[in-house]
């Protein structure tokens, strides 16, 4: 059963049998297949509930870890393993898949079985994005979870579905193959100071072995890679740093993110601005920073001044739109330049509010998204000059909307506040100018989600089609409630989610500002290294080849 | 003396070539006995020579030695190669039963020639001397330019014919002027007296330089490199589907084991001159495949522009030229195999009784009329760009992996990103068949022999794809001999 060795498989593997079985069921038992695969995610969620009580808060490093051999002659192993960042992370994918699929249930009516697999899987890599402990693992995570995304927004989106999938696609996998080659040469270096009998900062002595010298283990190349000279750590930071940068989306490589949030299904927006966007950020923080903190700390004035230019200009670009769901889809970029921002401050505060903010953002802006969503599914616009007076037909939603809003924008007792106020603490220690440039953003937040929520919910019912809509129902309510409560928890009482990520961020800050830094690897990797092979390096890997 | 020729050890080497030759000359004679309905007799046969012949290579396997004092040699580059051929040879031959039918072309001399061809192939990756290394070419292209326009009454089918015989016997003449001089330079037609010729006469003689530009002007035909691809396309489009899947993999992969053995072992000595050369056109080869392939509205042109970008690939493996660059070759060339032929499966079975199916529009929503065919091709179209975890992604990993190896910095990124070129094109492929609703409702079924085809084709690259280990054990063995 469950326990702490293998509950992280649990939860990676419950969505895919999910979709084993629901392939096996006829495409016309349409209800059927909805209820195992809303049943499926639920206990998806409750095999990671167990991982609240065992989650040692006290322990930086990795925890739950598992690890068997997958492909010996690369190095590469099946690792996974969850720290205080990834913790988190793992929850809110697992929840809100959930409740993502438990919105479609209305929503898709047509090639039912194909969005219930193809959301399974997208949920499957997802949490391996999160989990995986071997760079190679984590690449191929990284990448299987597109496809199933793609036909996502290709087949059950709206209008420019098309045009808005393969961009997402495109736009993504020119950040991949940058960072496939980000590893190649991390795996490279490496190899090379172990053939070379040098010091190797993870190990000592380099050794010879075979799975020594061929490695991906992450927490091997957190030692190793900050260790590596600056010019190296340079070009695979930008390698990684690309990949990340397109996934949060910062300023320059965002124009995939309105079109496919805009074009997606709602449950495939609530996931791509929920989950996929975290994987950008969870990738800065989790490789980015530790693993080349001087890159890292040369980085960060453009980062910087990219997050500041997104927080201004994706809150600006939300007060032009006429489309509700592209306005969210823009407010995301500006609450990603949040993140981006704290994370780049590289100090404990900045890092932590990132962290949390990456948490509020999936909750208020999947809630929104899911908003959305519902007004949608009752008159098939999103145009906003459609709607006026919506409170008078629909009282409940009206004020979950309100609520959802007021977190979005950082209301004080809603978590928007505290995430966007910790950010703030952090930037400020570092540079006052950027902080207050960065809370210009706050306002037009505010701005922004407010005047919509005033134009779509306030003054009278102008339409008359909209006088006769139906307030949510309970299966929406179940969607939205408990976003809401974990708005006030987060907002009222945040020290639990502080103190579960503090000590795995503490550890990222101690190595970005080079607390114990290991020497440098003392033979520079500069011979070619032998072939990855098994036979010939058995023994005693040759220098050259 | 002929006894002193002709040992049995000798026989025993080219045991796999002189089976699969015994049975295509069965195949021309039985034809004669067979009526129409049981033509699917001629399959049945050549599938069994392949079988048999298959099992001679692997009882050669663990063998390396020369034979016919030096003519041809059996090593595991061989055995590999040879692997890949008969199985390539296996699988189109499953795939064409039902495609003759529709065609109204029973000829069993379709077989034989598939068979013919594949002996040619053969001694391509088992030759050693200049002369046997080139009547290997010449059985493999003339066969080919016959099943090339197999389809008499399809204009399209002559056409292509025409053009790759032209075009393939002028690089035919080039190839030879090369091979001439070599010859001229060694006094020898072995590839190791040769290299030893090319060697004494150093990096700076320009008759080496001449002949190293001819042999390669001839290969960048053969595999169908920039700038000399122009036939690719045509032909590929024209000649009956099935034979398409074999050009684009046997007639390939042959070409590069000739291109291997010659470029490694004969031209060893000048590398430095082919790894500029290599990787000039290796770029341009996979700039020029790439950027074609987007605006194609024909599958077969699309495969066989995103062919040509997939040489590049490979050549760039042979351009890094350490022993990840070679094994990276070798797992390039299997997932190409196995990806490319299940791709073409689908195509053919698009062909059906007054249907020609091989224009982009004819996959319009083929996942209502086959779904299983659907999702097939998308496996085999992810694995063509290169995501993982299927076959297709350790090829390009490897590769990259020995650019980087060999400080080709610029080269890998370049490469990288004409993944992301690559999959906008194999895409518009699964919008047709995924996003855009069917035209015509009825449902289109797959013959069983390809259905087998696809079954293998589908294992072949998604089984190696999750455990390479095998895979990789294999390439390391058919590079023994270049270590």
């Amino acid at each position: 059963m469950i326990s702490p060795e293998n509950i992280l498989n649990w939860i990676l593997f419950t969505p895919l049998a999910g979709a084993a079985l629901v392939l096996l069921i006829p495409g016309e038992r349409r209800n059927l297949i909805r209820l195992l695969s809303n049943v499926t995610m639920l206990a998806g969620f409750l095999v990671s509930l167990p991982l609240v009580g065992w989650f040692d808060k006290t322990n930086p490093g990795f925890q739950f870890t598992l690890s068997a051999e997958w492909i010996p002659s690369l190095g590469v192993r099946y690792e996974l393993g969850i720290d205080g960042i990834s913790f988190w992370l793992v929850l809110l994918t697992t929840l809100l898949g959930f409740l993502a699929v438990l919105s479609s249930w209305a929503f898709i009516q047509e090639r039912v079985k194909e969005y219930y697999i193809m959301f399974l899987l997208l949920q499957t890599g997802m949490l391996g994005v999160f989990m995986a402990l071997d760079l190679f693992l984590f690449y191929v995570f990284w990448e299987v979870m597109l496809v199933p995304m793609y036909f996502i927004i290709g087949i059950w989106g709206h209008e420019r579905r098309l045009y808005a999938a393969i961009k997402f696609f495109l736009y993504t996998l020119f950040g991949s193959v940058l960072m496939l080659l980000g590893i190649l040469g991390l795996y490279f270096f490496h190899a090379g100071v172990h053939q070379s009998g040098g010091v190797c900062p993870s190990v000592g002595v380099a050794g010879h072995t075979v799975a020594e010298v061929y490695t991906f283990s992450v927490p091997v190349y957190l030692d190793f890679a900050r260790a590596l000279p600056f010019e190296w750590q340079f070009w695979i930071f930008w390698a990684f740093f690309i990949s990340f940068a397109i996934k949060v989306p910062m300023f320059p490589f965002h124009t995939w993110l309105p079109d496919a949030h805009t074009e997606a299904p709602t449950a495939g927006s609530v996931i791509l601005a929920g989950v996929l966007l975290k994987m950008g950020s969870y990738g800065l923080m989790r490789f980015s920073l530790p693993m080349f903190p001087d890159a890292a700390i040369h980085a960060v004035p453009y980062v910087v001044g990219l997050s500041l230019i997104a927080i201004i200009y994706g809150a600006l670009v939300c007060l032009m739109q006429k489309d509700m769901k592209k306005l969210i889809a823009y407010s995301s970029v500006s609450h990603m330049g949040f993140v981006t921002l704290g994370i780049f401050a590289l100090n404990q505060a900045g890092l932590e509010g990132s962290l949390l903010q990456q948490i509020n953002h999936g909750l208020s802006t999947g809630a929104l998204f899911l908003i959305v969503g519902l007004l949608y599914e009752r008159r098939h616009t999103r145009e906003i000059s459609e709607f006026g007076g919506l409170s008078t037909p629909m009282p409940m939603f009206a004020a979950i909307y309100l609520i959802i809003s007021l977190a979005s924008l950082g209301m004080p007792l809603l978590n928007g506040f505290v995430g966007e106020f910790v950010i703030l603490v952090g930037t400020w220690q570092v540079n006052r100018m950027w902080a207050v440039m960065a809370a210009v953003g706050i306002i037009l937040a505010a701005a922004y989600l407010l005047w919509l929520y005033q134009r779509v919910m306030f003054g009278e019912v102008t339409n008359p089609k909209n006088k006769t809509l139906k307030d949510i129902n309970l299966r929406e309510a179940m969607t939205l409630v408990p976003l809401v409560v974990l708005c006030f928890w987060i907002g009222v009482y945040p020290q639990p989610y502080f103190e579960a990520m503090r000590a795995s961020i503490q550890q990222v800050v101690a190595r970005v500002h080079g607390a114990a830094k290991p020497p440098a690897p003392v033979a520079a990797p500069v011979q070619t290294p032998a072939p990855p092979a098994a036979p010939a390096a058995s023994e005693e890997a040759p220098a050259t080849r | 003396m002929w006894s002193e020729f002709f040992q049995p050890r000798d026989l025993a080497s080219i045991l796999p070539q002189l089976q699969l030759t015994v049975f295509a000359c069965g195949i021309l004679l039985m034809d004669f006995l067979l009526d129409r309905k049981h033509k699917y007799m001629n399959a049945v046969t050549a599938l069994l020579g392949i079988a048999f012949s298959g099992y001679s290579v692997w009882a050669l396997s663990d063998k390396q030695e020369h034979a016919f004092r030096g003519l041809l040699v059996v090593d595991p580059f061989f055995v590999f190669f040879s692997t890949v051929f008969l199985g390539a040879a296996a699988i189109v031959i499953l795939m064409s039963v039902r495609y003759l039918e529709v065609e109204d072309e029973l000829e069993g001399e379709y077989y034989a020639l598939i068979l013919f061809a594949t002996v040619g192939m053969m001694f391509l990756a088992s030759g050693v001397d200049l002369i046997t290394l080139f009547i290997g070419l010449e059985l493999m292209a003339i066969s080919f330019y016959l099943l090339t326009g197999f389809l008499r009454r399809d204009r399209r089918s002559a056409e292509a014919a025409i053009k790759y015989f032209l075009l393939g016997t002028f690089s035919t003449g080039i190839l030879i002027y090369g091979f001439s001089i070599l010859y001229g330079i060694s006094g020898s037609t072995s590839l190791y007296r040769v290299a030893e010729a090319v060697r004494m006469r150093g990096l700076n003689d320009p008759v080496v330089f001449l002949a190293m530009a001819a042999v390669a002007a001839g290969l960048f035909f053969k595999v169908a490199a920039v700038p000399f691809h122009q036939w690719a396309p045509d032909a590929y489009e024209g000649a009956p589907t099935p034979i398409t899947a074999f050009i684009s993999v046997g007639s390939k992969a042959a070409s590069f084991a000739l291109l291997l053995r010659i470029f490694l072992v004969s031209l060893g000595a000048v590398r430095p001159h082919w790894e500029v050369l290599l990787a000039v056109v290796a770029v341009a080869t996979m700039t020029i495949g790439n950027l074609a392939a987007i605006g194609q509205t024909n599958i077969k042109r699309l495969l066989a522009y995103s062919s040509i970008g997939h040489v590049g690939y490979i050549l760039l493996g042979l351009v890094s030229g350490n022993d990840t660059g070679r094994m990276g070759i070798s797992i390039y060339i299997f997932a190409y195999a196995a990806m490319t032929l299940g791709a073409f499966a689908v195509v053919t079975g698009m062909r059906r009784n007054g249907a020609v199916g091989d224009t982009l529009d004819d996959m319009r929503g083929l996942i209502f009329r086959n779904p299983t065919a659907a999702v097939l091709m998308l496996v085999f179209l992810l694995s063509l760009t290169g995501i993982p975890p299927l076959v297709g992604f350790y090829g390009k990993w490897f590769i990259f992996l020995s650019l980087i190896e060999t400080g080709h910095y610029y080269l890998a990124v370049f490469a990288a990103l004409y993944v992301v070129v690559a999959l906008y094109y194999y895409f518009r492929i699964v919008v047709m068949m995924f996003l855009q609703d069917a035209r015509e409702p009825e449902k289109i079924e797959f013959s069983p022999g390809l259905v087998v085809t696809l079954g293998l084709t589908l294992l072949l690259t998604v089984l190696p794809g999750l455990y390479p280990e095998p895979l990789i054990q294999l390439a390391q063995f058919s590079i023994l001999p270049y270590r």
